[in-house]
């Protein structure tokens, strides 16, 4: 199938490290952020490029129908933050809150956090795709501790705590799941890579996967940001600067995600093994109900939205975990949902910051009639993200519902509940951020317009109609997955 | 596999859980980074051990960068950082030790019971080192945990590492062991650097609660 006359694996792969490596030579900002943006928009042509044909599957190379939703999703992403990010960066250097040696590696950073990203979605290899993971979590710690205050170093040790213990509870879990494959598959690499083990699901010894099950779920559960160990995402998405809340929000949670996807599809081929689902569906309500909550008493908007993504992440992993068609098409839905419009909002609120000059949500107030085109581009964001029609995410929250009503209702009224308090804890703050009286200082910035109206444009656009294809596109993963 | 070699990997891996046990006891800064050069020195011979035994030349590499890395090279820069930062006669207040030891019984126990009970399948050699390495691996957790200083917290990191890397080379012909060690060297390294560069003293989230919500700007 490999009718491309490049190999697109290869661009996906080694763009962002040749870019990486180019800048970090590049002393003069505009010519790096020109370059950053390039850099990604070759790999989001990459990744569509294997969406039309997808090499057949390699010893280390997997592209299949579930990660390339992920790929896609993630190098649009992470296109639209580094448009974003170019015009972000060189406001908050001409207002002097971030000096020029702080982002003088800003790009080579972000150019290997792609790569790390890709790497950990295409590898065929359970341990490729850990060091991925943890390529990823120590670029994103160095990118949250870059403005070096007080507040930004706190919320990178967290992050790198909590993200260290993760990713070796996740290691152990990998190895576990070797030593279970071992006997059937023989020592060696097979024994690690996804086709294989695939394959030889059924063979593979029932306790010992189990047991690893619970530790990937921990160790890649704190990265995907559910309760408890969600500490560091708070933290980490309001130090930050806001491109890598966005990317933090629309990629990285994903790619964790996607960890646990796959090892769950190897547990739902062997009857056998501990039934995955109770798991995904504990935490995961866990974490979306206690998010709610927590989404009332935030003084700090970037904050806020970060509990809203550990809500939104609970959810998606509540609907992974009912699994069936209509729950795992649901959850796939909502999380591509939920990338485009949290890292959309993450886009209008680095805008907000930076014309008013804080995240303080007490100083911030009628945004709508100070920045019409930032303070409504907040209001359907925030009406995005709180599941209200006709956006996108109303679809696949009622999908995620309506299938649990049907199978638990006592789970979707438990749901429902945490879904209506966050809701109202959303509009509530819309409220004052968005509409009456205008309040605080307005200081002169050039707010990036493009990537956050594409987002919400795409969010809009999915609520109304959902072309045919994708659908069945989504149906047929959602089959995959079991 | 002969007695002799299964008994030294027994020991070997034993010393380790027994090893962390004695760093969950210590309330000295120097005395702990002391028991970590001797857990990793433990494990960089467990390593080596279960290389001649599995016939595996590439776990030399790994037992090397035990020595040379963790045995060595790392608690000699934590002394030269607590010795910078001042904190060099702190004593540190743990939970307790009577209630940590108990905790650290208890997850030892734990592991043996989960590990053994899941591995009837696996060799003997990997079943002990499985169940040994969870013990360590939760160890370091509780280690972790029961401190305060941000030194003491990455000693407790990695001495879960520890029992990572002895959980690796005690699966059978597992690949990228080496590499996933050398990995993990680098993480420690970046911990290091990040303690020294930014002077971390304290775990952020214990010290005092009301200037920790005043920095994430939750007081209203």
């Amino acid at each position: 199938m490999t009718d491309l006359p490049f190999d697109a694996v290869a661009v996906l792969l080694w763009t962002p490290v040749a870019a990486a490596l180019l800048l970090a030579l590049i002393p003069n900002y505009r010519a790096r952020a020109h370059l950053s943006t390039v850099a990604s928009a070759v790999t989001l042509l990459a990744a569509l490029a294997l969406l039309a044909h997808r090499p057949p599957p390699g010893s280390f190379v997997l592209i299949d129908d579930l990660n390339i939703v992920f790929i896609v999703l993630g190098t649009f992403v992470g296109f639209t933050t580094s448009v974003f990010a170019a015009n972000y960066l060189a406001h908050e250097l001409e207002t002097a809150r971030l000096a020029p040696q702080h982002v003088r590696f800003y790009h080579a950073l972000y150019q290997m956090l792609m790569f790390a990203m890709s790497l950990a979605l295409i590898s065929n290899n359970i341990g490729l795709m850990w060091v991925g993971v943890e390529l990823a979590t120590l670029i994103t710690v160095v990118m949250v501790g870059l403005s070096r205050t007080h507040e930004a170093l706190e919320a990178a040790w967290k992050y790198f705590i909590l993200g260290s213990v993760g990713i070796g509870l996740a290691l152990f879990g990998t190895i576990l799941v070797y030593v279970a494959a071992e006997p059937a598959i023989g020592e060696g690499l097979p024994s690690m890579t996804w086709t294989v083990l695939a394959e030889h699901a059924m063979a593979l010894d029932p306790a010992l996967m189990s047991v690893a099950f619970v530790f990937l779920l921990l160790g890649y559960g704190t990265k995907v940001g559910l309760a408890p160990v969600h500490a560091w995402l708070p933290d980490a998405h309001a130090e930050g600067p806001t491109p890598v809340s966005a990317v933090l929000s629309g990629l990285l949670l994903n790619i964790a995600l996607y960890a646990l996807l796959r090892f769950k599809m190897l547990l739902a081929g062997n009857a056998a093994v501990l039934a995955p689902g109770p798991l995904m569906v504990t935490m995961g309500l866990g974490s979306a109900v206690f998010a709610s909550f927590m989404l009332y008493r935030r003084r700090d908007i970037k904050r806020m939205f970060a509990y809203s993504s550990i809500e939104h992440m609970g959810i998606i992993t509540f609907a992974f975990g009912m699994g069936g068609p209509i729950a795992n098409f649901a959850a796939l839905l909502h999380m591509t949902m939920h990338s485009l419009a949290k890292s959309g909002i993450f886009f209008a609120v680095g805008n907000i910051a930076q014309v008013k000059g804080t995240q303080r949500i007490a100083d911030i107030g009628g945004l709508t009639v100070t920045h019409p085109w930032i303070g409504w581009s907040l209001v359907v964001g925030v009406i995005a993200i709180a599941g209200l029609p006709p956006l996108g995410i109303f679809t696949s929250e009622f999908l995620v519902l309506s299938s649990t009503f049907a199978r638990a209702p006592l789970l979707a009224l438990v749901l429902a509940a945490g879904l209506l308090i966050g809701l109202s804890a959303l509009l509530l703050r819309l409220n004052t951020l968005a509409f009456g009286e205008p309040k605080g200082p307005i200081h002169a910035g050039h707010p990036s317009y493009a990537p956050m109206l594409a987002h919400f444009a795409l969010v809009l656009g999915a609520g109304l109609y959902l072309p045919g294809p994708l659908v069945l596109w989504f149906q047929h993963v959602s089959g995959l997955l079991g | 596999m002969t007695g002799l070699g299964f008994d030294t990997a027994h020991v070997l891996a034993g010393g380790l859980v027994l090893m962390s046990f004695v760093l969950l006891y210590q309330d000295r800064l120097f005395a702990l980074l002391k028991i970590y050069a001797l857990h990793a020195f433990v494990l960089s011979a467990s390593v080596a051990w279960q290389a001649f035994v599995q016939n595996a030349p590439h776990l030399y590499a790994t037992a090397a960068i035990a020595l040379a890395f963790k045995a060595i090279a790392i608690p000699v820069a934590l002394r030269h950082i607590i010795e910078r930062l001042g904190i060099h006669r702190e004593i540190e207040t743990v939970v307790g030790i009577g209630p940590t030891m108990l905790a650290g019984m208890g997850l030892v126990a734990l592991s043996m019971v989960v590990m053994l009970k899941v591995t009837p399948g696996a060799t003997p050699l990997a079943r002990e080192d499985l169940a040994f390495a969870l013990a360590v691996v939760l160890l370091g957790l509780l280690v972790m945990t029961t401190r305060r200083n941000a030194v003491s917290q990455v000693v407790g990191f990695m001495s879960l590492e520890n029992g990572l890397v002895l959980a690796a080379t005690g699966a059978k012909g597992m690949p990228m062991v080496v590499e996933i060690s050398f990995g993990f060297s680098v993480l420690i390294a970046f911990l290091v650097i990040g303690l020294f560069l930014f002077r971390i003293r304290e775990r952020f989230d214990t010290v005092d609660v009301t200037a920790l919500h005043r920095f994430r700007g939750e007081m209203s």
